[in-house]
C-alpha cells in the first residue's frame, strides 16, 4: 500500500511537471513572432562586424554574429562571464600562450554555407586585412600580428591561427599569455564570417551571419531589416539563444523628440537615443512601467591634454577637478537617479574599484562638494591664470550642456574659457588627434569587457598615445612611465591572480586620479524606453538590452 | 543742383503770400510724423534698444545674476520661499531636472531659467544687444559697400560695370542662406587670418562680416539701376556740360538722389540681417558661447521646449517684434521719402 501511495505521488508530480513545463513552453512559444521596431537618429555606419565600433550595432550583433566565445546572454553581472559559442570548448596550454578551440558541428551561415575551421582562420586574418579598430590593441598579441599590422593586405597570421580541418580545431598562439584574451574573443570584432568575405570594409552590404537573425537589407538613410536566419538552431542557450520577434527593423531619421512620441503612441518599440532631458519627468511618471533604468560600468570624463598649456601644469589640472560641481553635472544628465558623482577612473562595482575622491571638500572616498577656493588658489600657483581654453564637446544636447558648464567653471576659477561644439560624427576622432590641439573635451567611456585594464591601460597607458593619429584613445596624451610600468605589472599579475592584479589596479587608479590627466565627472545610468507591447526586457551589463530576447506579442 | 529731391510745395490759400518751399528732408520727416503706425513701431524699437542697452544694469542691480555663469545648484526666491533653480522630479521614477519657470518677479528669474540655470530675462537682454549690434553693423556694411559698388558700376558703366555686375551675379547665384551657412561653417571653426588682419573663431566680427557681405547684391543692384537712370537725367547732363568732374557729379548730383534708396533699404536690411543672425546662431555657427544672441537662446530653449517653452518663446517674440517694427518703420520711411507716394495713394 505504501508503495502504491508512493507511485501515485510520483505520477502526480510527473503530471504536474509535464503540465507546468508544457504550459511554460507554450507561453514562450506563443510570444514568437511579430516585428520589433527600433528607432535611431542616424545609422551607425558600416555594418561590417569586424570594423563597426558603435554600441548601436554591437547591440544588434548579439543577435546575429558569433565568435568562438561569447558573453553570456543574461541579465545582470552574469553577462560579464564568457561561454563557448561557435567553439564547443577550449583548452589553454603552454603557460597561457596557446588556446585550442574545438568547433561545433552542424552550424551554418545564413547563406546556407556550413561553418568550417577555414572560416575561423580567415576571419582572424580579416581582422587585420580590414584594419579593425582594435587590431592593434586587442589582437596584437597573436603570433604574426605585428607583420599583419605592417602589411594588412598580405596577412596570414602564420603560426598564429592554425586550423585543423580533420580534428575540427583552431589553435591560436600568443606571443605572451593574455588573461583577458577570452574577453577579446567575445566582442564583435572577433566575429566569424565566411572565408569568402571581402578583405575590405563590407560597408552597407551585410555579411552572412551564424546567429538567429541575418541582415535582409540595409539602407543607412532609411532602415536596417533583420530577419530570422533559416539555418539557425539553438546550440547553447547561454551563448546564443533563439529570439522572439520574426523581424527586427531599425529606422533612421526621426528626431529624438519624435522618436519618444512614436514610442508613447505605440508606433515604435524602442529608441537607441537617450531621452531628451525635458521628457524624462514625463517618462518617469506617465510611462514608468515602460522605462528601464540600469546601472552601467562606464564613466563621463573630461580629458585634459597634459602636453600643451595650460593643462601641461599639474596644478591647473587639479584645479579643474576641485572646481567641478559634480552635482550640477548630475542635474544636466537628468538627476541623481541617472548619474552618480565620481572622481576616479574605475566605475563603482568594477574590478579594481576602491572608492577614492581627493577632489572634494573633505577628501575621502566619495565626492561631496566642489572646493572652488582651493581651485582658484591652485590656478594662481600654476601661473596659468588668464590662459585661454577651448572646451570641445560633441553637439548633442547633454554633452553640449556639459561643455558649456565646464567653460563656465573654468572662467570662474581664472581661465578665459569658451565652449565649442563639433559634430558628434567627428568629435571622437577629432579629440584624439594631437594636431587639433584639443585642450580639454567631453568624453565617455563604456567598457569593452569587464577588466580594469580596459579603462586604465586603454585610456591612460603610454601604448594608447599615438601623436598625430586619429586613433589615439589616450586623449590626454598622458604617459607616466612609473604608472605605465605598474600597468604592465598588473597585466602580468592577472595571469596568476586576478584579486592581486585588481589590488594593483586600484592603486594605479588612485595614482592616475592624483595626476589628473582628466576630470572624472560622473558614472552614468542607462535609460531604455520601450513601447507598451514589449515584454521580457533583459538587460545585459555587457551589451545592454538583449534586443531579440524581448517579445512584441 | 544739390538736394535734387523735389520738395512738395503746399498749395497757396486765398490771395495770401506764397508759402516758402519746404526742404525734402523736413518734408519726409513731416510725412513720417503723420504715419502713426510707423511712429508706434519706432517707439517700440526704441524701447527694445534701450532695454537691451540696460542689460548689465538689470543683471547686476535688479536680478543680481550673472547670465553667463551656470547656476545649476543655485536657489532663488519665489513667494518669499527659497527654491532650487533646477527642480528635481520627485514623482514616479524621479527622473529629470526641470529649470524653474517664469516667476514674473523682476528680481528673481522673471522669465525663468534655462538648462544651465541661468536667468532667461537677463540673457534675453544681453542677447538682444548682440543681435542688434550684429544686425546694425551688418546692415551698415551692406549699405556702405552696396552704395559704393552700385555708384561705381552705374556711373562708369562699360567694363567697370561689366566686371562688378558679374561679381554681384556670382554672389547672387548662391541662395543667400546657403552662402552664409557655408561661410560661417568654415570661418567659425578656424577664424580668419589675412596678413595683419586676424579674427578669432568666437569673434562677433565674423557673423557681422559674413552677413554684411552676403547681402551686398540685394542692395547694390537696385542702386546701380538707379544710378544708370540718373546718369541720363537732364540735371546730370547739364552738370557735365558745365564741366563738372566725375567726383563732383557723383558726390553732388548722383549720391544725394540714391541716398534715399539706401535709407529706405537700411531698416529692411537690419531686419533681414537680424533674422539671418538668429538663423546662424540657432545652427551654432553664429554667435558662439559664452556670448548670447536671440538665436543662441532659442537654440538653448530647444532643449527644454517641452517643459519650459518660455526659454525659446521669449527670444522668438523679441525677434518677431523687432523685425515687425523695423519692417513697418522701413515702409513708413519709404513712403515718407518717396515724392510720388502721395500721388500713388491718390490714384
Amino acid at each position: 500500500m505504501r508503495n502504491g501511495k508512493a507511485l501515485g505521488a510520483v505520477l502526480l508530480v510527473a503530471l504536474v511537471a509535464i503540465v507546468v513545463t508544457g504550459a511554460a513552453g507554450a507561453r514562450t512559444t506563443d510570444h514568437r513572432g511579430g516585428t520589433l521596431k527600433l528607432l535611431a537618429k542616424a545609422a551607425g555606419g558600416t555594418l561590417d562586424p569586424q570594423i563597426n565600433y558603435t554600441l548601436e550595432y554591437w547591440q544588434l550583433y548579439q543577435a546575429s554574429y558569433d565568435g568562438l566565445l561569447a558573453f553570456t546572454k543574461a541579465g545582470g553581472n552574469a553577462a560579464f562571464t564568457t561561454v563557448p559559442d561557435l567553439a564547443s570548448g577550449y583548452t589553454i596550454r603552454n603557460g597561457g600562450k596557446q588556446w585550442v578551440f574545438t568547433l561545433r558541428k552542424g552550424i551554418k551561415f545564413s547563406n546556407g554555407q556550413p561553418l568550417t575551421v577555414k572560416d575561423v582562420v580567415a576571419s582572424f586574418q580579416r581582422i587585420f586585412k580590414v584594419k579593425s579598430p582594435t587590431s592593434g590593441s586587442f589582437y596584437s598579441g597573436i603570433v604574426g600580428a605585428s607583420k599583419c599590422l605592417k602589411t594588412p593586405a598580405t596577412c596570414t597570421l602564420a603560426g598564429g591561427v592554425i586550423g585543423n580541418a580533420k580534428k575540427n580545431t583552431v589553435t591560436i598562439n600568443l606571443t605572451a599569455p593574455d588573461p583577458e584574451f577570452k574577453y577579446k574573443l567575445a566582442v564583435p570584432h572577433a566575429s566569424i564570417v565566411p572565408a569568402s568575405s571581402p578583405p575590405t570594409d563590407a560597408g552597407t552590404k551585410p555579411l552572412p551571419t551564424t546567429g538567429p537573425y541575418y541582415y535582409a537589407s540595409y539602407d543607412p538613410n532609411k532602415q536596417l531589416v533583420m530577419k530570422r536566419n533559416p539555418y539557425f538552431h539553438e546550440w547553447s542557450h547561454a551563448a546564443q539563444p533563439a529570439g522572439y520577434p520574426d523581424e527586427i527593423t531599425q529606422s533612421y531619421g526621426l528626431t529624438v523628440e519624435s522618436q519618444i512620441t512614436a514610442i508613447e503612441n505605440g508606433q515604435a518599440d524602442w529608441t537607441l537615443e537617450a531621452p531628451p532631458a525635458d521628457r524624462l519627468n514625463e517618462l518617469g511618471t506617465k510611462y514608468a512601467p515602460q522605462t528601464h533604468v540600469e546601472t552601467l560600468t562606464a564613466f563621463w570624463y573630461a580629458p585634459m591634454n597634459v602636453n600643451i598649456p595650460p593643462f601641461s601644469n599639474l596644478k591647473a589640472r587639479q584645479a579643474v577637478n576641485y572646481a567641478i560641481d559634480r552635482n550640477a553635472l548630475v542635474k544636466i544628465f537628468g538627476g541623481p537617479k541617472l548619474a552618480v558623482p565620481s572622481c576616479q577612473v574605475l566605475p563603482p562595482g568594477f574590478p579594481g574599484n576602491k572608492p577614492y575622491c581627493p577632489y572634494t571638500k573633505n577628501p575621502g572616498t566619495h565626492w561631496s562638494a566642489p572646493d572652488v577656493a582651493k581651485a582658484k588658489k591652485l590656478v594662481a600657483e600654476s601661473g596659468q591664470k588668464g590662459a585661454k581654453v577651448v572646451v570641445i564637446s560633441p553637439d548633442d544636447e547633454v554633452q553640449k550642456a556639459v561643455g558649456v558648464y565646464l567653460a563656465s567653471v573654468l572662467n570662474e576659477i581664472g581661465f578665459k574659457a569658451k565652449s565649442k561644439t563639433i559634430s558628434g560624427n567627428i568629435a571622437f576622432t577629432y579629440a584624439q588627434n594631437t594636431k587639433n590641439k584639443v585642450q580639454i573635451n567631453v568624453q565617455q567611456w563604456y567598457q569593452d569587457y569587464p577588466a580594469a585594464s580596459d579603462f586604465l591601460n586603454v585610456l591612460f597607458g603610454c601604448d594608447s598615445f599615438h601623436p598625430g593619429s586619429d586613433s589615439s584613445i589616450n586623449m590626454a596624451g598622458f604617459c607616466n612611465k612609473p604608472i605605465d610600468r605598474q600597468m604592465h605589472q598588473a597585466l602580468k599579475l592577472e595571469e596568476t591572480s586576478f584579486p592581486k592584479a585588481n589590488a594593483l589596479w586600484a592603486k594605479i587608479d588612485h595614482e592616475v586620479t592624483d595626476q589628473a590627466p582628466m576630470a572624472t565627472l560622473f558614472t552614468p545610468r542607462h535609460i531604455d524606453f520601450v513601447s507598451k507591447r514589449v515584454g521580457n526586457f533583459v538587460f545585459s551589463k555587457q551589451f545592454y538590452w538583449l534586443v531579440d530576447q524581448s517579445w512584441v506579442q | 543742383m544739390s538736394g535734387a529731391i523735389v520738395g512738395e510745395v503746399p498749395a497757396q490759400t486765398g490771395g495770401g503770400p506764397a508759402a516758402v518751399a519746404i526742404g525734402p528732408w523736413r518734408l519726409a520727416a513731416r510725412r513720417l510724423a503723420r504715419n502713426r503706425v510707423a511712429l508706434a513701431m519706432a517707439l517700440l524699437l526704441l524701447l527694445i534698444v534701450v532695454a537691451c542697452l540696460c542689460a548689465p544694469l538689470y543683471a547686476h542691480h535688479v536680478a543680481h545674476t550673472d547670465p553667463f555663469q551656470s547656476n545649476l545648484d543655485g536657489t532663488t526666491i519665489v513667494n518669499g520661499k527659497s527654491v532650487p533653480v533646477m527642480v528635481q522630479s520627485t514623482q514616479g521614477l524621479g527622473l529629470g531636472v526641470t529649470p524653474i519657470g517664469p516667476t514674473w518677479d523682476l528680481h528673481h528669474y522673471f522669465l525663468g531659467a534655462d538648462e544651465q540655470g541661468r536667468d532667461v530675462a537677463a540673457r534675453l537682454l544681453y542677447g538682444g544687444r548682440n543681435s542688434l549690434l550684429i544686425g546694425t553693423s551688418a546692415a551698415l556694411i551692406t549699405s556702405a559697400l552696396a552704395l559704393l559698388v552700385g555708384l561705381v558700376a552705374g556711373f562708369f558703366g562699360g567694363i567697370v560695370d561689366g566686371v562688378l555686375s558679374r561679381l554681384l551675379d556670382v554672389v547672387w547665384a548662391f541662395p543667400v542662406y546657403l552662402l552664409a551657412i557655408s561661410l560661417s561653417t568654415v570661418l567659425i571653426a578656424r577664424g580668419i587670418s589675412w596678413g595683419p588682419f586676424h579674427l578669432t573663431s568666437g569673434s562677433l566680427l565674423l557673423p557681422i562680416a559674413i552677413i554684411g557681405l552676403v547681402y551686398i547684391p540685394y542692395v547694390a543692384r537696385p542702386i546701380r539701376g538707379e544710378v544708370l537712370s540718373l546718369r541720363r537725367r537732364e540735371f546730370v547732363e547739364a552738370a557735365i556740360g558745365l564741366g563738372a568732374s566725375n567726383w563732383r557729379l557723383i558726390w553732388s548730383d548722383v549720391l544725394p538722389n540714391v541716398l534715399t534708396t539706401v535709407i529706405v533699404f537700411f531698416p529692411l536690411m537690419l531686419a533681414i540681417d537680424m533674422l539671418t543672425e538668429a538663423a546662424l546662431s540657432f545652427l551654432s555657427i553664429g554667435v558662439q558661447p559664452p556670448q548670447a544672441s536671440w538665436g543662441t537662446i532659442i537654440l538653448d530653449g530647444q532643449d527644454v521646449l517641452y517643459t519650459r517653452p518660455a526659454v525659446a518663446l521669449a527670444p522668438g517674440i523679441a525677434i518677431a517684434l523687432t523685425v515687425l517694427a523695423l519692417n513697418v518703420l522701413g515702409d513708413g520711411v519709404r513712403d515718407a521719402l518717396d515724392p510720388r507716394a502721395k500721388l500713388r495713394r491718390r490714384d
